[in-house]
């Protein structure tokens, strides 16, 4: 069975830059960045973050507060952005509650709960009451709570693969809808900030404590951040941009550093392609995973100056926003929607002296061109690749 | 829909049942368990320095893996894989919530990049030099469901062999009153896209609106010594696959959504 094109027929994100598409497209026209310093928790690292603000005053409604917490908090936020909630009801109505399977991805869903929790334990050792809702203290909590928000009944599933989870949603639920499973699928990606993250990168000494500098000769290394993303995917439609393609790999490698050749990326774009039935030339626009680590940009860097024509154009949005993560995936799918939704091509905020590595396609200032095919990188930890394939048109 | 795929190799492993030939026994009655849990499986597919202290979800995920790939007679190199756990490791998701209630700067950095929920999909395709896509899914309650559909669904899209690996271990720490699982439980297929003329082992996976899911429950003697493990649903399904005998069984993949299974 051939994997088949599907519309996009509504998309959001919200991330430090801001909410919706409207304020990610202004930041990304002012080159202005989300990102602050570190003040999350009681003791934080010295680091930037990309963090999204009034999350802790905005408790979900009433009807959901067996799932509230700031991983939901998030993902509500997201869902009320842009109309997408309204466009997910509507295809809900259209093809039926059990017909609208939901894919989410995350990295760790809701473990800040737990992590409170463990701050706040009675004298026997007992969760606090507070926090005795067992669905946010496991994986599925996402999924699940998004599944609830938006009345649905049928399928609905966590991807949790690292920084590549919310780029596979796209995978997993255009293969639903291929198989008849599912008509439309909401796909989409939440991470929160939470101790895990921080403290865990920071053990791993790839936190940077400047604002993250991807494909900079001097970069240090990478700054979290937390957003929310969604998208509507369905078969037929009259209009919205196009799922093309998609590729899935893994490097076989590491379980925290990139394949130094990039075998598996590789592998992934080159299926991503295939299916979409592209050439390298024929991509405008790339955004690339690009986490200001060392070694994943020189990775990556190489794969773009081996592989691509001088004319595409590829940069890394993570001055922007940090590192979404499980989140990546989807914030970078809609950058790439935004991008050849208004022909704006997004520079590399931050970016001042080009690595080696980087060939000419690696752009420090915005582009304003015409653009038809753009490709979205992600690759995360225990070696997990995807790439996907968006067009203006098809 | 109907999406019917072939199964190659089985395989199963819980700390009172290690193995499917012994797992299959006890089942249908023929042998009884063991009365002393085993020792956790070795994952002899990592380097030896790595073998003891990998955490206990790659050790059940690998050895599950290793034996339904060896079932189907299967390089383990050429299977996209499907890794499915209802909560991950729970036992490192206790050390991170406790370490960062008290020592925040401590964390192990090896720890927490095994904190993630691909960590022993990761191990996998590291240990079998496997760049074949994998990935790691959660559905709660729904985990075993879920994950047999999208390992079908993918056997049936790219029209190849997928393994498709499920588990989940021993919670630890205050985390086991919200996540309560005991024991360890790991479960694995190989399924391989089937003509209809093929003889094989075959599943018929067909979804299914329901008012509110009643799936088939699990009757045999190997029932309650799974139990108490989050991926205790699988039982039923394996329940099946031990007799020889055509059955069909129903799995929730959502409160209101069945996956009916036949199986050949």
């Amino acid at each position: 069975m051939q994997s088949r094109s599907l519309r996009i027929t509504a998309y959001t994100l919200c991330s430090a830059v801001g909410d919706g598409t409207a304020a990610t497209l202004a930041a990304l026209r002012e080159r202005r960045s989300g990102l602050s310093k570190n003040d999350f928790g009681p003791s934080p690292i010295d680091t930037w973050i990309g963090r999204v603000p009034g999350l802790e005053e905005q408790p979900l409604p009433a009807e959901f507060a067996n799932w509230d917490c700031r991983n939901n908090r998030l993902a509500w936020r997201g869902l009320a952005t842009d109309g997408f909630i309204e466009a997910a009801r509507e295809a809900r109505d259209r093809y039926g509650a059990d017909r609208v399977a939901v894919v989410m991805g995350t990295s760790t869903s809701s473990i800040g709960a737990s992590e409170e929790a463990y701050t706040r334990l009675d004298p026997d050792g007992r969760y606090p009451a507070d926090l005795r809702r067992p669905i946010i203290h496991t994986p599925h909590s996402l999924g699940d709570f998004v599944q609830h928000a938006l009345g649905l009944t049928g399928m609905s599933v966590t991807v949790a693969t690292a920084c590549s989870s919310s780029a596979k949603v796209f995978a997993q639920a255009e293969r639903l809808i291929r198989t008849g499973l599912a008509d439309a699928a909401i796909v989409g990606g939440v991470d929160s900030l939470c101790g895990s993250v921080l403290f865990g990168f920071n053990s791993l000494e790839l936190v940077s404590s400047e604002q993250c500098r991807p494909f900079d000769v001097e970069r240090r290394g990478i700054n979290l951040g937390e957003a929310a993303g969604f998208a509507l995917l369905e078969k037929q439609a009259p209009g919205g941009a196009w799922l093309l393609g998609y590729g899935e790999s893994n490097d076989a490698h590491h379980m925290s550093t990139p394949h130094p050749e990039g075998v598996g990326a590789r592998l992934a774009l080159n299926d991503a392609l295939r299916r979409a039935d592209l050439r390298p030339e024929d991509i405008d626009y790339i955004n690339l995973h690009g986490t200001a680590s060392q070694k994943n940009d020189e990775v990556e860097a190489k794969i773009v100056a081996d592989l691509f024509p001088t004319a595409t154009c590829a940069s890394s949005t993570k001055g922007w926003t940090g590192h979404t993560l499980g989140a990546a995936g989807i914030v970078e799918a809609a950058i790439s929607l935004i991008a050849l939704e208004h022909q704006l091509l997004p520079g590399t905020l931050n970016l001042r002296v080009p690595d080696l590595a980087c060939g000419p396609q690696i752009q420090r200032d915005n582009v304003e061109r015409k653009a038809r095919h753009a490709l979205s990188f992600s690759f995360g930890f225990g070696g997990s690749n995807c790439v996907l394939v968006f067009g203006r048109d098809r | 829909m109907t999406l019917r795929v072939a199964i190659e190799g089985v395989s199963f492993w819980a700390s009172r049942l290690p193995g499917w030939d012994i797992a299959r026994a006890v089942i249908l009655g023929e042998q009884a368990a063991p009365e002393a849990p085993s020792a956790r499986p070795s994952p002899t597919l990592l380097a030896p320095t790595e073998r003891r202290r990998a955490p206990d979800t790659v050790a059940v995920a690998l050895e599950v893996a290793a034996r339904a790939c060896e079932a189907a007679g299967r390089k383990p190199s050429d299977l996209p894989s499907v890794f499915a756990s209802t909560h991950g490791d729970l036992a490192i998701s206790d050390y991170m919530c406790s370490t960062l209630a008290t020592t925040p700067t401590l964390i192990s950095p090896i720890k927490f990049h095994n904190s993630v929920h691909n960590a022993a999909a990761g191990y996998w395709s590291i240990g079998t030099g496997s760049l074949a896509p994998y990935t790691a899914i959660s559905a709660y309650e729904y985990t075993f469901g879920a994950g047999l559909l999208e390992a079908a669904t993918q056997a049936i899209c790219e029209q190849r062999p997928v393994l498709y690996v499920a588990f989940d271990i021993e919670s630890k720490g205050a985390l086991a009153s919200m996540a309560p699982s005991r024991g360890l439980l790991g479960a694995a297929l190989v399924l391989t896209p089937v003509s209809k003329s093929e003889q094989q082992r075959g599943l018929i996976l067909t979804t299914e609106s329901v008012a509110e899911c009643q799936p088939t429950e699990a009757r045999s003697a190997a029932a309650p010594l799974v139990a108490d493990n989050a991926l205790a649903p699988c039982l039923p399904f394996f329940e099946i696959l031990a007799s020889s005998n055509p059955r069909t069984l129903s799995l929730a993949l959502s409160r209101q959504t069945a996956l009916n299974v036949q199986v050949n």
